[in-house]
């Protein structure tokens, strides 16, 4: 069972703020998700190796050369806020 | 002047190659074709009628000679096309201009598509009714109160509406075979790896995978035959050849072993459902084709399985969308508060209900019991296919359990709306294609859509199976009244 101090230390966790009465209404959806997923513990997975991923892939490796990446000015475009050649955030340090 | 929107790929290139069509009048055809009923779709989530008149007139200066030049294709929004607003349809993505062209779009490009709009879809793809769209819900054009299917339902819906004559979406769950059959349009999943997923904004890493919404069988081979293909840009995509799809277009079943999993004819089916799979398994028998039962026996967990890898997955890739580096920012003086205004802000309440799943799922203490659980879980769904394909070619289900639902009629309840996706799901665990095709109509006039499954790499063979029932059933000829 979930409770409202749950999902408000997960929010937390997942760096979203809670507004009115949503940590409620999450508390009580995910309360009705996590009692259907509870029939997994039905199930017996002694032995059973995890699967990450659909298909086999060792590392991947390419040739380690030098290629064309995005511009500066190109992937600074999108910045909410930018300076110079920097994305600009709220300050950090006192 | 003839309307082209209500041809087919394969008719339209015919037609341009008779008679010399320009992309001028395809693209007059489709802004005519859009002022007419989009109104009533909402079918886009991004729309440029002035880039779309420069890349038709593009197209005719060049003398495109691609394969699939001049045919006009929308492009989810979860899909980067370079200097267009791809958002997600999330306000959290509000005003980002992609800088870069997705895979598939480069391909599409190259083959000379007429780039057509980014289609409306679930906010991030976490859906499966297409309301969850900061835009607004796209609407079933069969039923304009009823939902079109998600997460890809403004690619769906577009194609049925012959707004646009093919569409890309991208599958994690169903997100395009689910919207498809509600829409009665062909919508094809490819094997994992098959189709490069550089530039697809990632929803779940480890089940996304881009396939295209077609009117028809033929036109789905002939777009994935442009867009599949190993990337060195995408460390998943698998190097293996690429077999030409147009070549399985061939009616031929005579023999083909194909299994019915017990465990989706289920209790909770809808009537009509079950019977218009009855009836294409009858069809399919006719000509030749053989059927066997099989057991998929731990289908009965794919949901959860889902939900718990799907969400936690998105929790870690949604994890970038911060305010920083692009789209929105709250203002707030720290920089902890800035990341969680904007969050809080920008993404809708499915968004936040996922990543919050996926954040706990994966919190420490409580990883052992859900995520790892979940993973090996995922194992043995993976080998009850392993197992049944020893004994079947193709497996056949239904691709939904009911027809279109109407809007807001799951909203609240989250995890009936999970449960739509109940026969999606299984074969994106497993990282197998499948193909959604038209195989006729409730008693209340809405689509209902087949499933073929295969095994990984065989999307030859379910293009086969699939064009063999197509052309023997002939729904796809079927268009809604808008």
């Amino acid at each position: 069972m979930i409770k409202k101090d749950m999902i408000n230390y997960v929010a937390d966790l997942a760096r979203i703020s809670l507004a009115g009465d949503e940590e409620k209404l999450f508390a009580s959806q995910l309360n009705d998700i996590l009692a259907y997923i509870e029939k997994l513990n039905k199930l017996d997975t002694a032995g059973v190796e995890p699967m990450s991923h659909a298909v086999i892939l060792v590392n991947m490796f390419r040739d380690d050369k030098v290629k064309d990446s995005l511009p500066k000015d190109e992937a600074l475009r999108n910045a909410p806020e930018k300076e110079k050649d920097f994305f600009k955030v709220p300050k950090v340090i006192e | 002047m003839q309307d082209f929107c209500t041809y087919t790929a394969r008719q339209l290139r015919q037609a341009i190659e008779k008679d010399s069509v320009k992309a001028a009048d395809i693209a007059s055809c489709l802004l005519a074709r859009r002022n007419a009923v989009d109104k009533k779709v909402n079918g886009f989530a991004h729309f440029d009628k002035k880039l779309l008149l420069e890349r038709a007139e593009a197209l005719d200066a060049n003398e495109s000679k691609g394969p699939l030049s001049k045919i006009p294709i929308a492009i989810k929004d979860n899909i980067c096309v370079k200097d267009e607003l791809t958002t997600c349809s999330s306000k959290i993505l509000d005003g980002f201009k992609a800088p870069y062209d997705a895979t598939v779009v480069t391909r599409l490009k190259q083959a000379g598509t007429l780039l057509a709009g980014k289609s409306n879809m679930d906010e991030f793809a976490f859906g499966s009714s297409c309301e969850t769209s900061c835009y607004g819900p796209t609407r079933n054009p069969y039923d304009l109160d009823r939902i079109p299917g998600g997460s890809s339902g403004g690619s769906a819906a577009l194609v049925a509406a012959d707004e646009v004559i093919a569409a890309i979406g991208s599958d994690t769950g169903g997100s395009v075979r689910q919207p498809a059959a509600l829409c009665g349009v062909v919508g094809f999943k490819p094997t994992y790896g098959r189709v490069s997923r550089y530039g697809l904004i990632a929803f779940g890493s480890s089940l996304d995978q881009i396939g295209p919404i077609t009117k028809d069988v033929t036109d789905c081979a002939l777009l994935l035959k442009i867009i599949a293909g190993y990337d060195p840009m995408d460390s998943t995509s698998i190097d293996t050849d690429v077999p030409d799809y147009t070549t399985s277009l061939v009616k031929d079943v005579k023999g083909l072993k194909i299994g019915l999993p017990k465990e989706y004819f289920i209790e909770g089916l809808d009537k009509d459902v079950k019977e218009k799979v009855d009836q294409a398994v009858d069809l399919l028998k006719g000509l030749g084709a053989e059927f066997r039962e099989i057991s998929l026996p731990h289908t009965d967990y794919a949901v959860s399985v889902y939900y718990i890898v799907a969400c936690s997955e998105a929790s870690s890739n949604l994890a970038r969308f911060d305010g920083v580096q692009y789209g929105l920012r709250s203002k707030k003086p720290s920089l902890l508060d800035m990341y969680k205004e904007t969050r809080r802000e920008g993404f809708g309440m499915e968004a936040k209900r996922r990543i919050i799943l996926g954040t706990y799922a994966l919190s420490s203490g409580y990883y052992d019991a859900y995520y790892l659980k979940a993973q090996k879980a995922r194992t043995l769904i993976k080998q009850d296919f392993d197992e049944a394909f020893k004994s079947c070619d193709i497996i056949l289900t239904p691709t939904t359990p009911t027809p279109a639902f109407k809007i807001g009629e799951k909203t609240k309840e989250p995890l009936k709306m999970y449960l739509s996706d109940i026969f999606t799901i299984p074969a994106n665990l497993a990282g197998i294609p499948g193909i959604s095709v038209p195989c006729g109509y409730s008693k209340g006039g809405l689509p209902i859509g087949l499933q073929f499954i295969a095994r990984p790499f065989d999307e030859a063979g379910l293009i086969r199976a699939a064009y063999t029932y197509e052309q023997n059933a002939g729904f796809e000829r079927i268009r809604p009244e808008l």
